[in-house]
Formats: structure tokens, sequence, C-alpha cells
């Protein structure tokens, strides 16, 4: 019965929240007021059974606990009447209201679900922030399972939240869609919470554990909600395809030993064929992309490959281009080498030219300290047959990485160009061997 | 985890019956999924037409024989699909118990079966992943320790 509730409460969260926090206003609020109607579910129905209509349940539990507080709230100030129509104008002036809730007015659910999110997601607080309130009100995960999927302390999570409704209260941020003058600005900052949530189940940055599924799903599970409610805004629908692209990859990922393996060297039979048709169906649906739209662009042409042979490298790299126009970084001037260093037979690119762009990019401040820049030119070193230099930029990367799956990848990557080395030499060798025995002869 | 909620065939569906604009099937049909999608749980879903326009392919013995529909026990057929992605088993079970009645309400209603689907962890154990949850274990606790 818990698991059931939990899974009940799982898939309400954000609609109890929404529906609350139109009432008091102040998403914290709203979360605590909600929680009530958990607890009080908690209590009740392993007692007295599931309820029929179990979302209809909370949903009237948690609108009387969020009208119980603005009572208590206006009964402390004097403030009846005020309330009394305050309450009329939210249409909740009658209990009987509360219970087709679920039922009626979806497109106020719709509107209090986006009201939410771009409350969550505000720009005033750090992304850190932002993701934990997202997986807490809009996922409705708890406070544990957050700090399981971050591998951080469960201390340290609830305190990032508590402190997100507090900065939240404090600034002052009302429960309201932005306005259509900053719609843009707060769009990009809930897109990159849920980029950041994938990111950081898609490739952890430290220690053992490098992918963290549950984390990707909740990411795409979030996008997948976001593309439902905005069907119209390019650069949602462009992140969905672009996590639904990508998450394909997910099961080629690693080798039968749990090694990592790079997109190149994936077995693709093993992508997924229907998050790559959701998102290259998704991707149809994108006419302007942004900086989302065209990396799943980008990650298109990777799936429409059946073999790595086969990627358009020449697409990419001028998918890279406009990219770069939107969005530049020395991120992308990378990938976009990379990219380069593939393409075969054209006067401008492969690996040569690769080079030099990498080694520009070697001089980027911000670029010195990141390891696929040394992993980069290794690569484009090696196909060179630069195997000294090669091993030297091989070297550096496994300096400069911390994630353990990664710096084997890297050793094993070494001790491989140990091996041509050493047996170049010995080939080398053999060669003077012959010269001398040609002088002798 | 994936599940497909699987829709069986009833001998109205085998006929290629269709449910009428009016008896709200439609409709139903279409806000459940339209609840599945808003919640960002729906992969796919299908409805397929009756068995007779399908055919069979047995194997024995190396050989293949095609037999061409309608095929008998409408039950044992399917009619459609709906394929869900959700983070646990129950929750799979609270949208499977919100489905509406496939045929409707009167009579037979038709019934559904949920499986699971196989995941990536369901294959070939990997030597490397039990050494990674006990390196990850060990990691959790250092946290903890300096936490």
């Amino acid at each position: 019965m818990q698991e059931q509730i939990a899974a009940i409460w799982r898939i309400e969260a954000a609609r109890l929240v929404g529906a609350v926090a139109r009432v008091v206003r102040d998403i914290g609020l709203a979360e605590d007021l909600a929680q009530d109607a958990l607890v009080q579910a908690l209590e009740r129905w392993p007692r007295d059974g599931l309820p029929e209509q179990p979302a209809a349940w909370l949903m009237t539990v948690a609108k009387r606990r969020a009208i119980d507080h603005l009572r208590a709230q206006a009964l402390h100030a004097g403030k009846r009447e005020e309330l009394a129509r305050e309450l009329a104008t939210l249409g909740l002036d009658h209990e009987a209201d509360f219970a087709p809730a679920l039922l009626d007015a979806r497109e106020r659910i719709d509107d209090d679900q986006l009201r939410l999110i771009f409350t969550a997601c505000h720009p005033v607080l750090g992304p850190e922030a932002r993701a934990a309130l997202a997986l807490k009100v809009l996922a409705g995960l708890s406070t544990t399972e957050i700090a399981r999927a971050f591998l951080a302390q469960e201390s340290t999570i609830a305190q990032r939240i508590v402190r997100a409704k507090r900065t939240l209260a404090a600034a002052g941020v009302g429960f309201e869609q932005p306005l259509a003058a900053e719609r843009q600005a707060r769009l990009a900052s809930v897109l990159e919470v849920v980029y950041l949530i994938f990111n950081e189940g898609h490739a952890a940055t430290d220690g053992p554990d490098w992918l963290r599924p549950a984390l990707c799903d909740e990411a795409l599970r979030l996008a997948r909600q976001l593309a439902a409610l905005m069907p119209d805004e390019s650069e949602v629908l462009g992140l969905l395809a672009l996590l639904e692209l990508t998450a394909a990859r997910l099961p080629a990922r690693r080798d039968a030993k749990g090694r990592p393996v790079l997109l190149l060297e994936q077995d693709r039979t093993r992508w997924d064929r229907l998050l790559i048709h959701r998102g290259l169906e998704t991707l149809e649906r994108v006419h302007e992309p942004g900086a989302y739209g065209l990396q799943a662009r980008i990650a298109a042409c990777h799936a429409r490959a059946v073999r790595a042979e086969d990627t358009d490298w020449l697409r990419i790299v001028a998918l890279y281009d406009a990219l770069a126009q939107i969005a530049p970084s020395p991120v992308v001037a990378l990938n976009q080498a990379i990219a380069i260093s593939m393409v075969r037979d054209q006067p401008g690119y492969g690996p040569a030219a690769a080079l030099d762009l990498l080694d520009g990019l070697a001089q980027e401040k911000t670029l010195r300290a990141y390891p696929w820049l040394h992993g980069a030119r290794a690569d484009v070193l090696e196909r060179l047959g630069r195997f000294t230099d090669a091993r030297q930029a091989c070297e550096a990367a496994l300096a400069l990485t911390r994630n353990a799956a990664d710096r084997e990848l890297l050793a094993a990557r070494v001790e491989r160009l140990d091996a041509y080395l050493a047996s170049a030499s010995a080939a080398a060798s053999d060669n003077i061997f012959c010269i001398n025995a040609k002088k002798r002869s | 985890m994936r599940f497909m909620i699987i829709v069986h065939a009833t001998a109205r569906s085998e006929a290629g019956i269709m449910p009428g604009p009016d008896d709200g099937l439609m409709a139903e049909m279409a806000a459940y999924h339209e609840e599945l999608v808003k919640a960002g749980v729906l992969l796919d879903a299908n409805g397929l037409k009756p068995s007779s326009t399908g055919w069979r392919i047995r194997y024995q013995d190396g050989q293949r024989t095609i037999i061409d529909g309608p095929f008998a026990e409408s039950k044992e057929l399917i009619a459609g699909y709906t394929m869900i992605q959700v983070r646990s088993r129950e929750e799979a079970m609270e949208w499977a118990r919100r489905f509406p009645a496939p045929f409707g309400k009167q009579g037979d209603g038709g019934m559904i079966e949920v499986r699971q689907l196989f995941e990536e962890e369901d294959f070939a154990p990997q030597p490397g992943r039990e050494e990674f949850k006990q390196i990850r274990a060990e990691l959790q606790a250092q946290k903890a320790a300096q936490g």
C-alpha cells in the first residue's frame, strides 16, 4: 500500500502543488500543504482501503488544507470578508466544487502546471537549487530519492530545497506565468534545469558512477511534460528531441564489463529504436531550431547513421557552424574540430586541419583544463601517425580526468599507444638492421 | 521501466466494428492518453486491425508455414497496445487502473493485460556493474563520513 500511495503521489504531486499554489500563491507553502494530503492518505488508505478516485481525494484534501490556511490567516488579520470575496473569485466558495476539480477545467490545470514550472525554475535560484526543487515539486520525488540520485547527503538536499523556497518567497516571486517580454529568458531557465538533470545522469563528472539512468529518465519525463504543455515552443521540442536521441544511445554506452564505449565504437544495434523514432519525430516539428534544436539535429545525424562510417560529418560541421552563431563556446568549437577531423577527402577537412584548430583551442584558458580537448588531440595525432605526441596528449587528458571509468578508458589508450610505439621502434630497428645488412653485402 | 498495456481483442473488434462517435469511448480513450502524455509517461500507443488482415508464420524443424488470418479464439488476440515508461511497478499499476474499459461500460468491456518490457539490466550479468555498485557504496559511505 505504501508503495502504491507513493506512486499515486508521484503522478499527482505537480497537479496538487499547482492547484494549492494558485490559492496560497507560494509554492513552498503549497508544497507543504499538499504534503499534508499525502500524510493523511498514508494514515487513512491503509486502514480504509484505496478510495475509488485517489487523485480526486488527494486534491480535495489538499485544497481544504489550503483554504484552512487562508482562513486562519484572514482570521488572524481580521480580514474575513476579503477572504470570502477572494475565494469566490477563485471558484472555491463551495466545498462541493473540489471533487470534480480533476476532471473539469483541464485548461486551468495546464495553466497551474506552467505556473509551477516557471516558478520552480525561476532564475533567482541557482541551477542546482532549481534542479532539486523541480524534482521535488514537478517530478514528485522525495528528498531521499533526490539525494540518492545526486549522490548527495539527504540533509544537503533538504537544506537546498528549504533555501530555494525561502529565496523565492524573499524575492517576491509570484505564482504566475511570465509576461511575454520575459518569457523566452524564463523558458531558457526552465530548459537549462532539465538539461542539467539529464547531463548529471548522462555524464556524471565525478567518481565511479558515471551513468545514472534514473536522472536521465526523470529529465526525459520532465521534457516530455514540457512538450505536452508547450507544444508550440520550438526550443522545448528541440530539447525533448535532443534528450530522446541521446537517451536512445544509453544502452550502448558501456560494454559487457561496464566500461564506457565511445560514440563511434558503439554497437548501434543496441540503440533504442523507439526513442530514436520519437526523437526524429519530435525534431520534425522544430522549424526554427535554437541551441537545443541544433544539437538535436546533430544527434539525429548520428542516429540516422546505421554504421559509424555512414555519419554525415559535413552536415554536422555545418550544424556546429549554426550553433556557434547563436551559442558560441569553446566546447562547440572543440566538437566542430572533431567533426572536421572525421570528414574524408575534402580540402580543408580531415585530421591535419582539425589538429590546427585544436592547437588553437588549446591556447584558450577555458579549455586548457578540459580533458576532452586533450583526448581529441590524442585521437587526431594518432590518426596522423604521431604516436609519441598522441601518447603525451593522452597523458594530459588522464591527468585532468577524475571520472573513474573515463580514466580507465584513457589508461587503456595509453597502453595501446605504448604497444604501437614498441612495435614501431622494433620495426625501425629491423630497418636499421636491414640497411646495415645491405651495406655489408 | 517500461510496461505495455495490451488490449485483448473481442468478437466485435475482430469483426472490425469500430466504437461509434456517440458512445464516448473514443473521447475517453483520447482523454486517458492525453493524461499519459501530460504526465510524460506515454511512449507509444496503437490500435491493431482485426486478425483477418494479418498472418502467422509457424516454425517447425526449420520449416516455415504461413497461415493467413483471421484466427479463432479472439480473446487470445491483441487489439491494441499502450506503452508507458514509469518509475515503478506500482506506478504502472496505477496508470493501468485508470485505463478506460476498452470496449465500453456495457456488458463485456474487454480485458487488458500489463506486461513489463525487458530492460538493459535484464541481460547478461555485467561484472563491472557489481564492482561499480561496490565502489559507489564506498563513495557514499565516505561522503556520509565527511558530511
